[in-house]
């Protein structure tokens, strides 16, 4: 009953999205008040009856109702309760509900939080996030229902891929579609904004904490998607430029661009129409990630078996978001008028150059893309493009983004002093050149694009404590006037330099490990030692141990250096349900390198492959990811985002007959 | 020296082009020689395609023909279309479901004695899928269209949205 139920309420949900995607809409157009209430009880009736179907789901979940075909098919009996749980969103038709849940939610937070938003301006992006619900709920509805029976009911399920059961990757899902679903307020916002006509300060300070609370939530959800590559997939590896991860990439670098330039709306009332065009742009690439993820055309895109009718629906889904809001676009973008006129070397400047750097990256991610696909489309063959590709284009658009992003923040708005700014960069530019002849000479001639990339990471690290610096005059006043000053910012001040030094650290990580890790591979009976990188690991052998519901050759490591020890368990498992083994890596940190040991296949003698790798500075990468959230978070409670936005000049007569 | 906005359009369109001109260049030079174009084992075995360069082989794990040499740790095995067969060498751990019988992907050079030499082995870790490469390495063989094969009574189980990576378990 319950799963019916659950079915039920989506139905039911659809329905009032329609209600949410019409009314509203239509009362904006023709100034009937009662019809724009609408939108605020339908976003929020809409949420609650997902909020009931997803627990639904969950119920068959965790009761392992194996009547249920999508239960059958992603659970066992006998899969720990985490992992029931957490199966929910693994897979295709499971995911699609929580995507809408999040829609939702986001939909539900506007309409209780919203009430210092302009009732026009509310009801229409209420009214354009209850379409883009109508698209995706018609889509589970008719393409993947997740509540469809199975009669007879088997006895027991076919389990979750194993390589899902794994805590990192039972968290990576939720975040991310919080951030790609995330995008889609800074989207109906920006099409509210375009049927309205007008894009004030007001306007951006208004999108500017839901395109930051996405970001926030993809940058998480990234984060831990690669943290997952690295210590799941058995050698280290931390980003592949894998066509999924490109699809959560391309919407994130979009996205933080947009991040920016919403500040130079608000701040300077320019730059409008372009920070429309990005938030249309960002939502958009959200969903052609959705579509490749599920559609299946991109080779290496995990989709196994595809369901052609699934990609057709989202790639209509995807022209009509994209292809309609940017002939919106189109049409009302020339009536958007810039304000604040600014010289090129200022702050909306560097903003300028910020994005600009942004949006070619995203280009060539997408070209590097979408090409397989196009020469297929054309019988070009099949070909695949792989890292080097991406690390050939991306890596020289990145270092110049970099110079800037420690630029930027020192220069003032509308006219800047460049020499000013870098004089007072002096100390950030001291520390860089130190430390980077410092690594030349310690790696002895050591590669150029090394020592690059180490001095990018230290610069943005300096140059961001150097801008907070600047701001308590720290050093040029008394400590305690600094210390004062220093509470007294605004939290954006603490963001800024928290994500922009978070994501310093985080270049560090990945310029450590990819240039100076080593690596051993080695045929070991138990008792013989190899060492790598001044670490000796001493094997122990392998045991045999019995998981909940997989068996497990284990085997044990010891490694020493300088008296620090460490006890290493790499796992070979294998789960019988599922028919799949997995490699479970065994790592040890120490927080400036990671030691990360692999089994591999045993020998007839009882000797078995092992393969062990010294990762300077990995975890750096995560470090910096959580700091570069963490910014987020803290400027998301900005004074000015919570009290919300300067009253708008009464709108009046101006209203603008919907398109 | 605030710009006109006729000035500060101009500027912008400057950028843009800046911007795009800079995309298309590095995009340029990065094809060249970054691009694995995917071959079987008949095309290498007719030499009826250019064969320098990257490549990705898609085939089967011919049965009986995973063989460790030398040290242990270099494995060699045939890859077939069931046409021809193409002998690879790769040095390394396996992939965990790197099984005789099932689907794999290749990539690596061409050796000048015909051995294909392999920096990277994926092979699928769903036993119901088969990659792209290796059904059109099948089918181009001859055995017309394969679809992969549904588990019995239920649709074919699927796995989304995670990390592309997973799917293709990478030594």
């Amino acid at each position: 009953m319950i799963p019916e139920l659950g079915h039920f309420a989506l139905i039911l949900a659809f329905v009032l999205a329609l209600v949410q995607g019409t009314l509203p809409l239509v009362g904006a157009a023709r100034g009937e008040a009662r019809w724009m209430a609408v939108a605020n009880p339908a976003a929020v009736g809409q949420f609650g009856l997902l909020l009931l179907a997803f627990l639904a789901l969950m119920y068959a979940f965790v009761v392992s109702d194996f009547t249920v075909s999508n239960v059958v098919q992603n659970s066992h009996s006998a899969k720990p309760m985490l992992y029931k749980i957490t199966g929910v969103w693994g897979n295709h038709e499971g995911s699609m509900v929580l995507w809408v849940l999040i829609l939702a939610l986001f939909g539900a937070m506007v309409a209780l939080f919203g009430r210092n938003l302009p009732p026009t301006l509310k009801a229409r992006v209420l009214g354009i996030q209850g379409l883009i619900g109508v698209g995706f709920l018609l889509f589970i509805l008719a393409t993947s229902n997740p509540f469809l029976r199975v009669d007879p009911p088997p006895l027991d399920g076919t389990d979750l891929n194993p390589l899902l059961q794994d805590p990192g990757l039972a968290f990576h899902p939720p975040f991310l579609y919080f951030g790609y679903v995330g995008f889609s307020m800074a989207f109906s916002f920006a099409i509210a904004a375009l049927i309205e006509g007008r894009v004030d300060a007001a306007w951006a300070r208004w999108v500017r904490p839901w395109t930051l609370a996405a970001w926030c939530g993809l940058t998480l959800g990234i984060a831990l998607g690669s943290w997952w590559a690295y210590y799941e997939l058995g050698w280290g590896g931390w980003w592949f430029w894998d066509p999924v991860e490109n699809a959560s990439l391309m919407p994130w670098l979009t996205g933080t661009a947009l991040l920016h330039s919403a500040i130079v709306v608000e701040k300077r009332d320019t730059l409008k129409s372009w920070t429309i065009l990005l938030a249309i742009v960002t939502f958009g690439l959200s969903l052609l990630g959705t579509f490749l993820v599920r559609s299946g055309v991109l080779t290496s895109v995990h989709a196994f078996a595809v369901d052609p009718e699934r990609g057709i629906f989202i790639l209509v889904l995807l022209i009509l978001a994209l292809g309609g809001g940017l002939a919106l676009y189109a049409i009302r973008a020339p009536r958007l008028q810039g304000g604040g006129l600014f010289a090129p070397i200022s702050r909306e400047g560097g903003l300028i150059v910020n994005n600009l750097l942004l949006v070619t990256a995203t280009l060539t991610v997408l070209v590097g893309t979408l090409y397989p696909l196009l020469l297929d489309a054309v019988g070009g063959g099949l070909v695949s493009v792989g890292p080097p590709f991406f690390n050939a284009v991306f890596i020289p658009l990145a270092v110049p983004l970099v110079a800037a992003m420690g630029i930027g923040p020192m220069l003032a708005w509308k006219r800047g002093d460049l020499r000013a700014a870098l004089g007072r960069l002096w100390f950030a530019a001291v520390v860089v050149i130190v430390v980077a002849l410092g690594a030349v000479w310690f790696w002895a001639g050591g590669p150029v694009l090394a020592v690059l990339g180490v001095a990018m990471g230290l610069w943005l690290v300096a140059s961001a404590l150097t801008e907070m610096a600047e701001r308590i005059r720290l050093f040029r006043i008394p400590l305690v006037a600094s210390w004062q000053r220093f509470t007294g910012l605004p939290r954006s001040a603490y963001g800024l330099t928290l994500a922009h030094a978070g994501l310093g650290i985080a270049i560090l990580g990945m310029v450590g490990t990819s240039v100076f890790r080593a690596e051993v591979i080695e045929i070991m009976a138990p008792g013989e030692q190899i060492e790598i990188a001044g670490y000796v690991l001493t094997f122990d052998g392998v045991r045999d141990v019995q998981g909940p519901n997989y068996i497990s050759n284990q085997g044990r490591l010891v490694a020493e250096s300088d008296g620090n020890q460490f006890v290493l368990t790499p796992e070979k498992r294998w789960y019988p349900i599922a028919q799949m083994a997995t490699t479970e890596a065994a790592i040890a940190t120490t927080w400036l390198a990671d030691i990360y040991v692999a089994l591999g296949e045993p020998r007839d003698d009882g000797r078995w492959v092992i393969r062990a790798w010294h990762h300077p500075l990995v975890p750096w990468i995560w470090v910096g990811s959580v700091i570069m959230v963490l910014g987020g978070f803290v400027s998301l409670t900005d004074r000015r985002l919570r009290v919300g936005a300067p009253r708008r000049a009464r709108i009046g007569a101006s209203v603008q007959p919907a398109e | 020296m605030a710009l006109t906005r006729k000035r500060r359009r101009m500027v912008w369109l400057g950028l843009c082009a800046v911007g795009l001109g800079t995309a298309t260049a590095l995009v340029l030079t990065a094809f060249d020689d970054s691009l694995a174009f995917f071959r079987s084992p008949t095309d290498i075995a007719e030499r009826s395609v250019p064969l320098d360069g990257r490549i990705r082989l898609g085939g089967l794990v011919a049965a009986d023909s995973v063989e460790r040499i030398g040290d242990g740790l270099t494995v060699e095995f045939l890859v077939t279309d069931t046409a021809y067969d193409q002998i690879v060498r790769y040095e390394g751990i396996l992939p965990d479901l790197f099984r005789e019988g099932q689907g794999v992907v290749a990539e690596g050079m061409l050796s000048p004695e015909g051995v294909f030499v392999a920096d990277t082995v994926l092979a699928r870790h769903d036993e119901t899928y088969m990659a792209p490469e290796v059904a059109e390495a099948l089918e181009r063989a001859g055995h017309g269209p394969l679809i992969a094969p549904a588990a019995a009574g239920v649709e074919a189980s699927t796995v989304d949205d995670h990390y592309g990576t997973d799917s293709l378990v990478q030594p």
